[in-house]
C-alpha cells in the first residue's frame, strides 16, 4: 500500500483563544477526489490556509509525498511559496484572485514562473536572448494553450483577465493552477457562483485532472451536485472537529452529518421514543 | 447629493441653479477668505529686531474677489450654464490683460483662471458631446483603436528618439538648450529607472534619489581620490547602490504600501543628513568638489592640454568650442538613458519582468504560483538603485561637484511626478512626463519661488484629474493569437 | 542625576507635543486607511497663525496674557481647522475610490504646496518672538551647580495635552460623532448604509486633527520662540513614527508614542549627539516597522485570504 499523497495528522489551529481547527486527521489519495465540506464556520478554509502555508498550524504534521519522486514534505515547515514550488501543491481562492490587469495568457505564463527562471539563467541568459530560454518559453506557451483548451478559454488568450465573465475566470483561476504543475490541487468552492450548466462542466473539468493529468484534488465546496457527483471520499467538519469520513454514499447517510447540516429535530427525536 | 436650498420663512426651496452656484461661489470665497486673510494678508516682518505684522489686504481681498469669479464660472458649468461660464473665462483673461494689478503674481493667476475656465466648459461640452454619439464598440472598432494607439505609442517613441539625436546638430542648440536637455535627460533616465520599482513592481518608493547620492558620491571619491576612470567607476557606482537597494530593501520589502514609502523616505532622508555631516568622508555641506571631469577616451575637452595629451578639438581638427563636451555628455546621457528604457522594455518579456508584475496585481495569489516575493523584490528594487547609480556617477562628472544639497526629498518627489504623470509602467508616457515637467521647471525659472508652488498645485491636481497618468494603457508582453488589427 | 531628571521633564514636554500632532495621524489613517503626508504642514500653519496672533495681539493692546493666549489658541485652531477641511476636500476626497497610492501622492503634493506658499507669503527666514509665559519652579540643584527647573510653560503644555486627551477619549467614546467615527473604521460601506454620512465624519476627523496640530503648533511656538516654514516636515515624521510606534489606529497608542518619542529625542540630544537626532527618529520608525509594525499597543491584522 503506498503512502497517501495528501497525510493530515492531528491538525490544531488556535487563534488566541479561538480553537478554529481541533485535532483534525484525514488522508488524501493520489489520483483521487477528497472533497472537505461542512456548514459555515466549520473551519474548511483554515485547513487550505495550514495546508498551502498560509498560517502556521499551532500543532499537527502534514505530510505531503509526491508521487514522482516519492519525496515526503512537511508542509507545516515550509513558507507558503515554497510549498507550491517544492512540494507542488497549488491552490484557487474563494474570492478569486487573478492578475486582472495582465493577460489570460500572461497569467499563465506566470505560473511556470519557477521552470522559466532557471531556463532563462535567472534572466541573464533571457536579456540576451539566447535559444535555450526561447524554447523554454515556447514550451511554456504550449502547455499554457494546452490548458487553455481544456478549460475552453483559447479565443479569449489575449484578453485582460479581469474583463472575463465570472465562470470563464474561475476556470482560468484552475488552468493557471494546474500551469505550476502540482501533484495536489486544492480547490476553494470552485463551484460557488456557478449555475448548473457551468457547475456540470466544473465536474468534467475536474474528472479530466483526476484521470488524465493524474493529480490528486482536494476540494472545499457547498454544491452538492458537485461534491456527491465526483468525489471519491469525503471529509466532514463541524465546529473545527471531524465528524465523518467515507464515501459519497456513507456520508448521505451518516446521521451525525445530517445532524450537523439540518439540526436536531425534537419532534421526529420525541415521536421515535 | 443634497440639492442647494434656502430657508424663506421656514419652508425650504431648492435653489435655481445660478442662485446654486452663487451660493457655492460665496462659501468657497468666504473659506478662502479665512484661509488667506491671516497667512497672506498678515505677513510677519522684522522691523528694528522685533517682528510685526504688515497688512496687505488688498492683494488678498483682490485674490479673493479672482476666486470668487473663478469659483462661480466652475459652479455655473458644472451645472450646466455653459454661456455664462465662458464669458466668466472671457472676462478673466481681459481683465488679467487690460486691469493694472499690484501684483503679477495676480494677473498671472487672472488670466491662468480664465484660460482654465475656458477649456474646462470646452471639455465639458465636448464630453456631452461624446456622450450622446457614443455606440456599443464593436470588434472591428477596437481593433481599430489597438491599431492606431500602437502607431501613435511607436510614431512618437520615433520621432522623439530622431530629435534626440538630432538635437545637438541643430544651428539653435546653444550651451543652455543642451544643458536643459542634458537635465531633462538626466531625470528622464532617473524616472524610467524608477518606473522598475514603482511602475512595474508596484513598490513605492520615495526615497530614490538616495540610491542617486550613493552613485555620485562614490564615483566622485573614487576618480578623484583614487584616480579611476569613468568606465572603471561607473559599474561600481552602480553596485554600490545595488547593494545599498538591497539592504534597505531587505528588511523592508515586505512592509504594505503606504509604509514602505515612508520607510524608503526615511532612509532617503538618512542619506542626506550622514553626507551633510560625516564631513571627513563626504566633505558636509560643501560637497566634493573638483572632480574630474569626463574625457573623450583620453583627449580632455579643453582649450590647452599639458604636455603630451591631445585635447579633443586637435583630434577632430576642429576649433576649440566649449559646446563641444556638452555635446559629448548629451549623448553620453542619451546612451544612458536608452540602455535603462532597452533594459525595461526587455525585462518585462522575461519571467522575472512578468512577476513584477503579478506581484504589484495581487502578492497572495503569486504566493500561490510558488514566487519567492523578497526575492522578487529585492530584485526590482536593486536593479532600480543600481540604474540610480549609473545616473549619479553621470551626474557627478558633469557637474564636477556634488553636496548634499542635489539629493533632497524634493528631488525624489519630482522623479515620483514624472513617472506617476507618465503612467506608471508606460515607458513613452515617462519620457513626455519628464519632458513636460523639466520643460516647466525651465520655462518657469523666472518665477523663482513659484515653480515649487506650482509643482506641488500640479501634483494634486494630476492626481485629481488624471490619477493613472497620461498613458496608462497595458500593452500584454505576449500574444497567443498575434496583434490584433493585423489581418 | 539632576541633569537627568531635566531630560525627562523636556522630554516630556516635547514629547506632549509630538503627541498631539500623533493622534491627527493616527486618526486618519484608521478611518481612511490613508498616511495624511500634509499633516505636518497643517501643524506648521498652526504655528504660523499662532505667532501671528501673538504679534496681533500686541498690536492692538490686549496686554493680560490668559485672554490673549486664550483669543490665539481659539483662533488658530479655528483656521488650522478650516485648512485641514479643505485639504481634505480638495485633495483627498475626490480620490477616495482610486487606487491605493494615489491620495498619498496627493498629500506629497499638498505638503510641497503648503511648504512653499508659507515661505512665499511670511519669508523665508525663521520667525522669532519674545518669549510670552516666563518663568516657572526651581526644583533641585546639583551640587556643581547645574539647576532642575520646571517653566510655568512646560507645566501649561503638559496639562493643556492631558485636558484636550481626556475631553478627546470623550468625544470618542461617548458622542454618536464618536461613535460614526468608529463605525467608519470598521466598515465603511456598512456604516453608510445604516445612514452615517461617511463624508461629514471623514472631514471631522481632519478638521479634529487639524485643530490638535494647532494647539501643538502654539506650543513650540511658546516654547523654542522660533518657527520657520520647515519645522512641518520634520515634526511630520517624528510625530508619524510615534503614531506607529503606539500602534497606527489606536489613541492612546498615538500618546504613549508620542511621549517616548519625545523622551527619545530629549535624551539622544543630551548625551550623544545633536546633529544626527532627526536620524535618531528615523531610525526608530524604520525599526519599529521592521520588527512590530503593528506597534506597542496596536492590534495585529489578520488578512483574510
Amino acid at each position: 500500500m503506498s503512502a497517501p499523497l495528501l497525510k493530515v495528522e492531528h491538525l490544531t489551529m488556535r487563534f488566541g483563544g479561538l480553537i478554529a481547527i481541533n485535532d483534525v486527521s484525514f488522508e488524501a489519495q493520489k489520483g483521487q477526489i477528497t472533497a472537505v465540506i461542512g456548514p459555515n464556520g466549520a473551519g474548511k478554509t483554515t485547513v487550505f490556509n495550514c495546508l498551502t502555508g498560509f498560517y502556521k498550524p499551532s500543532a499537527g504534521r502534514l505530510t505531503l509525498t509526491r508521487p514522482d519522486t516519492g519525496r515526503d514534505y512537511l508542509l507545516e515547515r515550509l513558507d507558503d511559496f515554497r510549498i507550491t514550488k517544492t512540494a507542488g501543491v497549488a491552490r484557487t481562492f474563494q474570492n478569486i484572485r487573478l492578475f486582472a490587469g495582465m493577460s489570460v495568457l500572461e497569467n499563465l505564463l506566470v505560473a511556470q514562473h519557477n521552470r522559466l527562471m532557471v531556463a532563462s539563467g535567472y534572466s541573464l541568459l533571457g536579456l540576451i536572448g539566447w535559444p535555450s530560454y526561447r524554447a523554454a518559453e515556447r514550451d511554456a506557451i504550449d502547455r499554457a494553450r494546452f490548458w487553455l483548451d481544456r478549460t475552453g478559454l483559447l479565443a479569449r488568450a489575449d484578453e485582460p483577465a479581469g474583463s472575463l465573465p465570472y465562470g470563464d475566470q474561475r476556470r482560468l483561476e484552475i488552468a493557471r493552477a494546474m500551469c505550476t504543475g502540482p501533484a495536489l490541487l486544492c480547490l476553494d468552492e470552485p463551484a460557488a457562483g456557478l449555475n448548473p450548466r457551468e457547475s456540470a462542466e466544473l465536474n468534467t473539468l475536474l474528472l479530466m485532472i483526476r484521470n488524465d493529468y493524474g493529480a490528486g484534488i482536494l476540494l472545499i465546496e457547498h454544491d452538492m451536485s458537485v461534491v456527491m457527483g465526483i468525489s471519491d471520499h469525503i471529509v466532514v467538519l463541524d465546529y473545527g472537529r471531524k465528524i465523518a469520513e467515507g464515501t459519497p454514499a456513507e456520508i448521505k447517510a451518516n446521521p451525525d452529518v445530517i445532524r450537523a447540516y439540518l439540526g436536531e429535530d425534537d419532534e421526529a427525536e420525541g415521536a421515535v421514543a | 447629493m443634497a440639492v442647494a436650498q434656502v430657508s424663506i420663512g421656514g419652508n425650504k426651496l431648492p435653489l435655481t441653479p445660478p442662485l446654486a452656484a452663487l451660493k457655492d461661489a460665496v462659501v468657497v470665497a468666504l473659506v478662502a477668505m479665512a484661509l488667506a486673510g491671516p497667512i497672506v494678508g498678515l505677513q510677519t516682518v522684522d522691523r528694528g529686531g522685533q517682528l510685526t505684522v504688515d497688512l496687505r489686504f488688498t492683494e488678498v481681498a483682490i485674490a479673493i474677489v479672482l476666486v470668487f469669479f473663478g469659483r462661480l464660472g466652475l459652479a455655473l458649468g458644472e451645472r450646466g450654464l455653459v454661456l455664462p461660464a465662458y464669458g466668466i473665462g472671457a472676462g478673466l483673461v481681459v481683465a488679467g490683460f487690460l486691469l493694472p494689478w499690484p501684483a503679477g503674481l495676480l494677473q498671472v493667476l487672472a488670466i491662468a483662471a480664465g484660460v482654465a475656465l475656458v477649456l474646462r466648459s470646452a471639455a465639458g461640452q465636448f464630453g456631452v458631446y461624446r456622450a450622446a454619439k457614443a455606440r456599443v464598440p464593436t470588434e472591428e472598432d477596437d481593433a481599430k483603436a489597438e491599431r492606431l494607439r500602437r502607431q501613435l505609442t511607436l510614431g512618437l517613441g520615433g520621432l522623439l528618439l530622431v530629435a534626440a539625436v538630432l538635437l545637438p546638430m541643430m544651428p539653435f542648440a546653444n550651451s543652455y538648450i543642451l544643458d536643459t536637455a542634458i537635465r531633462v535627460l538626466t531625470y528622464m533616465m532617473l524616472a524610467w529607472g524608477l518606473n522598475i520599482v514603482i511602475g512595474l513592481a508596484g513598490l513605492l518608493d520615495l526615497g530614490y534619489v538616495a540610491f542617486y547620492a550613493v552613485g555620485a558620491y562614490t564615483y566622485a571619491l573614487l576618480s578623484k581620490d583614487h584616480g579611476f576612470g569613468f568606465w572603471g567607476a561607473l559599474p561600481i557606482a552602480g553596485l554600490l547602490a545595488a547593494s545599498f537597494g538591497v539592504l534597505l530593501g531587505f528588511p523592508v520589502l515586505r512592509l504594505r504600501g503606504d509604509y514602505l514609502a515612508i520607510v524608503t523616505l526615511g532612509f532617503g532622508e538618512i542619506i542626506r543628513i550622514v553626507l551633510l555631516n560625516w564631513t571627513n568622508f563626504s566633505g558636509g555641506p560643501n560637497g566634493i568638489g573638483s572632480i574630474p571631469r569626463l574625457t573623450f577616451f583620453g583627449h580632455p575637452f579643453v582649450r590647452n592640454a599639458p604636455e603630451g595629451v591631445v585635447p579633443f578639438h586637435q583630434l577632430m581638427g576642429l576649433d576649440f568650442s566649449p559646446l563641444h563636451r556638452s555635446i559629448f555628455f548629451f549623448y553620453l546621457i542619451l546612451v544612458l538613458a536608452l540602455v535603462v528604457n532597452f533594459f525595461t522594455i526587455r525585462i518585462r518579456r522575461l519571467p522575472v519582468g512578468r512577476a513584477w508584475e503579478a506581484l504589484r496585481e495581487d502578492e497572495i495569489a503569486c504566493r500561490a504560483l510558488g514566487i519567492n516575493p523578497t526575492n522578487t523584490k529585492l530584485t526590482a528594487f536593486a536593479i532600480g538603485a543600481m540604474f540610480a547609480g549609473f545616473a549619479g556617477s553621470f551626474f557627478a562628472t558633469t557637474q564636477s561637484f556634488v553636496s548634499p544639497e542635489s539629493f533632497t526629498f524634493l528631488e525624489s518627489a519630482m522623479i515620483l511626478a514624472i513617472v506617476v504623470l507618465g503612467g506608471m509602467g508606460s515607458q513613452l508616457g515617462v519620457a513626455l512626463a519628464a519632458i513636460l515637467i523639466i520643460g516647466l521647471t525651465e520655462a518657469f525659472r523666472g518665477l523663482a519661488e513659484y515653480r515649487m508652488l506650482v509643482f506641488g498645485l500640479g501634483m494634486v491636481l494630476i492626481m485629481v484629474w488624471r490619477p493613472r497618468g497620461l498613458l496608462a494603457h497595458r500593452d500584454p508582453t505576449v500574444l497567443l493569437h498575434g496583434k490584433k488589427g493585423v489581418k | 542625576m539632576e541633569y537627568l531628571i531635566q531630560q525627562l521633564i523636556n522630554g516630556i514636554t516635547l514629547g506632549s507635543v509630538y503627541a498631539l500632532i500623533a493622534i491627527g495621524y493616527t486618526m486618519v489613517y484608521g478611518i481612511i486607511g490613508m498616511i495624511n503626508f500634509a499633516h505636518g504642514e497643517v501643524y506648521m500653519l498652526g504655528a504660523f497663525l499662532s505667532l501671528i496672533g501673538i504679534i496681533v495681539m500686541g498690536l492692538i493692546g490686549v496686554t493680560w496674557v490668559p485672554l490673549a493666549l486664550f483669543l490665539v489658541l481659539v483662533l488658530a485652531m479655528a483656521i488650522t481647522a478650516l485648512y485641514g477641511w479643505s485639504i481634505e476636500r480638495i485633495a483627498y476626497r475626490p480620490l477616495r475610490g482610486s487606487f491605493r497610492l494615489a491620495p498619498l501622492i496627493s498629500a506629497i503634493g499638498v505638503s510641497i504646496f503648503l511648504q512653499n506658499y508659507v515661505q512665499i507669503a511670511q519669508g523665508a527666514r525663521p520667525k522669532p518672538i519674545a518669549p510670552v509665559i516666563r518663568g516657572g519652579f526651581e526644583l533641585m540643584t546639583s551640587p556643581d551647580g547645574f539647576t532642575v527647573t520646571l517653566s510655568y510653560l512646560q507645566i501649561f503644555i503638559v496639562v493643556l495635552t492631558i485636558a484636550l486627551m481626556v475631553g478627546f477619549t470623550y468625544l470618542i467614546t461617548q458622542t454618536s460623532l464618536g461613535r460614526a467615527q468608529r463605525a467608519c473604521e470598521q466598515d465603511r460601506t456598512m456604516a453608510s448604509l445604516i445612514g452615517v454620512d461617511v463624508d461629514r465624519t471623514i472631514s471631522m476627523t481632519f478638521v479634529m486633527g487639524a485643530a490638535l496640530a494647532a494647539v501643538a503648533g502654539m506650543m513650540v511656538t511658546l516654547y523654542y520662540g522660533v518657527i520657520d516654514f520647515y519645522i512641518g516636515f520634520l515634526a511630520g515624521v517624528k510625530a508619524f513614527t510615534a503614531a506607529v510606534l503606539g500602534g497606527i489606529g489606536s489613541l492612546p497608542g498615538a500618546v504613549l508614542g508620542g511621549l517616548l518619542i519625545g523622551l527619545i529625542e530629549a535624551l539622544w540630544s543630551a548625551y550623544f549627539s545633536v546633529e544626527y537626532k532627526d536620524v535618531a527618529a528615523f531610525t526608530i520608525l524604520v525599526f519599529v516597522l521592521i520588527f512590530r509594525p503593528t506597534g506597542l499597543l496596536g492590534r495585529p491584522e489578520i488578512e483574510k485570504v
